[in-house]
């Protein structure tokens, strides 16, 4: 981890990373209480719980976990005064292939995590809580024991919290190590102790039958983080202000993570600025701007973007790559997410069709198999681009894959349907030249014996 | 609940219907006559909404400013419809619903599900044992492509699989629907199925160190989908579009689970269930399906005979039952003794009842059956017929109660003749030996046993699929049974045979159809007024209260 630590780019603004590998921080509670810590879970105890929730509304505070659903629209789905108990689950199952943040949080900052949760929890009044945490970081399960209980000491947890009246219990559950877990209603159905499939929404959307059929919200580490910031500055404030954390992996001189305010940076500022360029003699390629889900932007595209003129009026804008800004919204216009905010780079040298055989590979692999084309489909692309580069490609294969991505997005139960096949359609749409020439043979187009 | 049932307006394919509140949407569609393909979904289970096959296009009423619908032209709601298909299986209808399941997306849908579904499962229908009932198929016509773009090799998995004692898994043929699982967890209660491994490895296993050898296993195979579950009883023994299939009930206990029975040839192959909620649900038990394998026996008693010295040997209908009328004439009313079955139909009790008013004896009862229940369908009685024996008069309120007295009649010598029809006798107590001792001993049975080879008259009947007749299951159901086979040899129908003996003690005309056998029955037992065997129906008449709790299942 040694290569990614990095000291703050001068246009960076570190807000959740602001304790990341800064000298002399430790991740104990002594270290944190001696930087402020915990104040804002005291100001948060004196608020009215709905008055949080109007908060985190008005910061327009949006999930880092990859959806970008807005947080305060997520809490206010739970209904006061049910008869259920209401839990909050903290998803720590960060497993997006080019994400690596929450880990730092986890491992360097865990105190700043329970504080954002505690105030989460006042907040829709969760009396228990959870940190599902994925089975391949147990350190990071580790240093989340040892800091519960050093905030369970302190009074942070407990019964009575600071004699607010508000009981808090939060344990850290560990996964078994799969990616479905991540997708919220499978990681639900992980800690019930059954296989994570993810569950069908209607009728089991979490705010309403979540855990134990109870009314449940689950968030990403960095997004309960941000709530401790909110509740410190407003949502008002927080709304202009707010940042988000970026990981920065692939063909840049400096890869890692870094925090910007959101919309704060560009892409070219991102790579060139902030990430020292490319590598020596290459140029860029494509970008795949929010975890290896998010549909690849490529070099040689323009994007038309819409932007607000300062006299109210929208005016459209054609742009490269290199000037779109790392935000939900421009992303989005621009055909592909902020998602978990893992950017991966690729420079001239990368070869597209090994690229996307070695996200199918992992998508392949990841599939749940609950429902049909996901667990099929996914399995058949990463056959497809696994022969592909390996000279058996034929002329039909960019057509087959871009085919059974598209029988996949929009028809499964949970999102990795659609996280499985954006890879394959963009990859196929941006770069449809380098797959056709992996192409051999035409290839016996009926292949009517292997139905 | 006197509250009227709320009916809600649904758009299907553009026709608007009205449902009742609770529809599954599924269901309301084929009820509007569009059948929508589905894999995963049954009724009787729950919904995982994992196939996907039955995708379709749904909308809500579209609302105006005001949070009102807004009305269109035709004075019904407009739809918005939601730009991502739907699974039909898993939502209800909902007042103002629109629902697509012929437009392009849905076609699109079904062909691409269609496709992943096939691309691995194995090309070996010509020797599947669900071909011909296989839903891959079906819908394979309907919704598959005659070529395939899959140029890769298929996944492989365990074949042959011995699941459990009766039911063998093909992993390669499994679509991972999930309905066997949900079976054995929400019906059989017996959570031993499951999957592991993931993605398009994911396959279908018993629980490490556990079979599946539930009572209930085998129903796992009926909603199987495809050929993955096999009836290892059942499995390469018959085509089943080959299989003539005949509506009955099963005889194994009071339940009367309905059922359908495969026969090919005077042979039975196979019983399913058949469903009736007011009975078995959708389900039958292992025991009670597979308890045909006796009527297929090449030790079935064919011909009519007659005791010669201390063997039988073969004789005509004619001579074995103008024997047996001379052998029951020299006794007088309370030296013989009637041991009936509520293995019996109705009709065959109601002329036995008459055999004993003939005899004028005052000995008569059945031989009562039991076993442990089981909270889902089977029975404590396993007389099929207990409460028609009982409603008929053969027995009394406590079957059996008559028996230890027989046998005390007949070991005293007070009792010099019993007819026997369909049990033997040493089920309660009597030896073979003191069988032998009595003068005269007619027995109506389909197998042999200490009883037939004790017989002076040996009558060879039918069993329970040769016959047709009537039943009253433990809650008070009155059922039928249909003929799928004919009986062997010269082994006749049990009603000709017990109205024959009747013949033969009082030199009457008998009775030339089942049917007026039933029609005097129900002339004179009230619950059965205005009922007739054709009236009964496929799936029963309630008669009486129940007399008993339903079963879980049902």
């Amino acid at each position: 981890m040694a290569s990614t630590t990095r000291t703050a780019h001068p246009r960076e603004k570190r807000i959740i990373f602001k304790n990341i590998d800064r000298p002399g921080w430790t991740n104990d509670i002594g270290c944190y209480l001696g930087d402020g810590g915990y104040e804002d879970l005291k100001k948060a105890l004196a608020m009215n719980p709905q008055d949080i929730v109007n908060e985190v509304k008005a910061s327009g505070l949006r999930g880092r976990g990859g959806a970008g659903f807005p947080c305060g629209v997520k809490w206010g789905f739970i209904k006061p005064g049910g008869s259920k108990p209401v839990y909050l689950i903290c998803n720590a199952d960060e497993s997006e292939p080019g994400t690596f943040k929450d880990r730092y949080i986890i491992h360097q900052d865990p105190h700043q995590l329970l504080e954002g949760m505690i105030i989460s929890c006042f907040a829709v009044n969760a009396r228990l809580a959870y940190i599902y945490i994925r089975g391949e970081f147990p350190l990071g399960a580790k240093i989340l024991e040892r800091a519960l209980a050093e905030a369970r000491e302190r009074g942070f947890l407990g019964k009575n919290i600071l004699g607010s009246g508000f009981d808090l219990e939060i344990y850290v559950f560990r996964g078994a190590g799969a990616y479905i877990c991540g997708e919220e209603t499978g990681l639900i159905e992980s800690m019930e102790g059954k296989r994570p499939y993810p569950r069908i929404k209607p009728p089991y959307f979490p705010a309403v039958l979540g855990l134990y059929m109870s009314p449940t919200i689950v968030n990403n580490v960095e997004t309960l983080c941000h709530v401790k910031h909110i509740v410190r500055m407003g949502g008002a404030e927080y709304s202009k202000v707010g940042t988000r954390v970026l990981c920065v992996s692939g063909d840049v001189q400096r890869q890692g993570y870094c925090e910007f305010e959101v919309g704060g940076i560009t892409m070219g500022e991102l790579i060139y600025d902030v990430c020292g360029g490319l590598k020596p003699g290459r140029t860029l390629k494509a970008v795949i701007p929010g975890g290896s889900s998010a549909k690849v932007l490529s070099a040689k595209d323009r994007y038309k973007i819409k932007k607000k003129q300062p006299d109210g009026s929208m005016a459209e804008n054609e742009i490269g790559l290199e000037d779109v800004a790392i935000d939900f919204d421009t992303l989005a216009a621009v055909g592909s997410m902020a998602g978990s905010g893992g950017v991966i780079v690729m420079d001239d040298s990368r070869d597209m069709v090994w690229a996307l055989n070695n996200i199918n590979e992992f998508y392949a692999h990841e599939s749940c198999g609950q429902c049909t084309p996901c667990r099929e489909g996914s399995l058949w692309m990463k056959k497809i681009t696994e022969r592909m580069l390996h000279g058996g490609g034929v002329l039909q294969d960019s057509d087959t894959l871009k085919r059974v991505a598209d029988n996949i997005a929009g028809r499964t139960i949970c999102a990795f349907g659609e996280a499985c096949a954006w890879p394959t359609q963009s990859f196929i749409a941006k770069f449809r030249d380098e797959f056709v020439a992996t192409a051999k043979t035409e290839g016996n187009g009926n292949g009517s014996t292997n139905h | 609940m006197s509250e009227p049932t709320q009916l809600f307006n649904v758009q299907i394919d553009g026709v608007w219907h009205q449902f009742k509140k609770g529809t599954r949407v599924i269901e309301a569609c084929a009820q509007a006559g569009k059948f929508v393909p589905h894999y995963c979904y049954h009724p009787k289970l729950s919904s995982p909404g994992n196939c996907r096959m039955c995708l379709i296009e749904m909308g809500m009423p579209k609302l105006g400013p005001d949070r009102k619908p807004e009305i269109g032209a035709d004075g019904k709601p407009v739809i918005n419809w939601i730009p991502r298909a739907q699974i039909s299986c898993a939502q209800d209808v909902a007042e103002g619903m629109g629902i697509r399941t012929d437009s392009p997306m849905v076609k699109e849908c079904r062909n691409g599900v269609m496709e992943f579904l096939l691309i691995n499962h194995p090309l070996d229908c010509p020797i599947c044992d669900q071909a011909g009932e296989c839903q891959l198929q079906e819908y394979s016509v309907e919704f598959g492509t005659a070529g395939s773009r899959f140029l890769e090799d298929k996944v492989k998995k365990p074949k042959r699989v011995e699941l459990g004692p009766r039911v063998t898994l093909d992993d390669e043929r499994c679509i991972l629907c999930s309905r066997c699982i949900r079976f054995m967890r929400e019906i059989a209660h017996d959570d031993v199925l499951g999957f592991v491994s993931r993605g398009s490895h994911t396959y279908l296993t018993a629980h490490p160190n556990r079979l599946l050898d539930s009572n209930y296993s085998l129903n796992t195979v009926d909603i199987c989908p495809v050929g993955a579950l096999t009836s290892t009883d059942f499995r390469f023994k018959m085509r089943v579009w080959f299989l003539k299939e005949t509506k009955s009930i099963c005889t194994s206990c009071a339940t009367g689970c309905n059922t359908i029975i495969g026969t090919r040839q005077n042979q039975i192959f196979r019983q399913t269930p058949r469903e009736n909620d007011a009975v078995n649900s959708a389900w039958m038990c292992d025991y009670g399906r597979l308890n045909f394998h006796s009527v297929n026996s090449t030790d079935r008693l064919k011909t009519p005979r007659v005791r010669e010295g201390q063997g039988l040997v073969d004789t005509t209908w004619n001579k074995a039952l103008v024997k047996s009328g001379e052998e029951l004439k020299q006794f007088s009313k309370d030296e013989i003794a009637v041991i009936a079955s509520g293995k019996m139909t109705n009709e065959e009790l109601w002329l036995a009842k008459d055999l004993v008013a003939s005899i004028g004896t005052s000995r008569h009862d059945i031989i009562p059956r039991t076993g442990e229940a089981d909270d889902i369908l089977m029975s404590t009685d396993r007389n099929p017929n207990i409460l028609g024996a009982q409603l008929i008069g053969l027995t009394g309120e406590k079957p059996g109660l008559g028996l230890e007295d027989i046998a005390e009649g007949v070991r005293s010598g007070a009792i010099k003749a019993i007819v026997a029809l369909g049990e033997d006798l040493t089920q309660f107590g009597l030896t073979a030996d003191e069988l032998r001792k009595l003068a005269s001993l007619i027995v109506m049975d389909i197998l042999p046993n200490d009883t037939t080879r004790s017989a002076t008259v040996l009558l060879p009947s039918s069993a329970f699929s040769e016959k047709r007749g009537s039943m009253i299951n433990i809650k008070g159901r009155l059922q039928r049974l249909n003929r799928a086979t004919q009986p062997p040899g010269l082994a006749r129908d049990d009603w000709e045979i017990i109205r024959d003996l009747i013949q033969q003690l009082t030199g009457s005309d008998g009775i030339y159809l089942i049917e007026d056998v039933f029609k005097q029955m129900a002339e004179s037992i009230s619950e059965m007024n205005a009922l007739s065997l054709s009236r009964i129906g496929d799936k029963g008449v309630q008669l009486v209260e129940e007399t008993e709790e339903a079963p879980a299942a049902v």
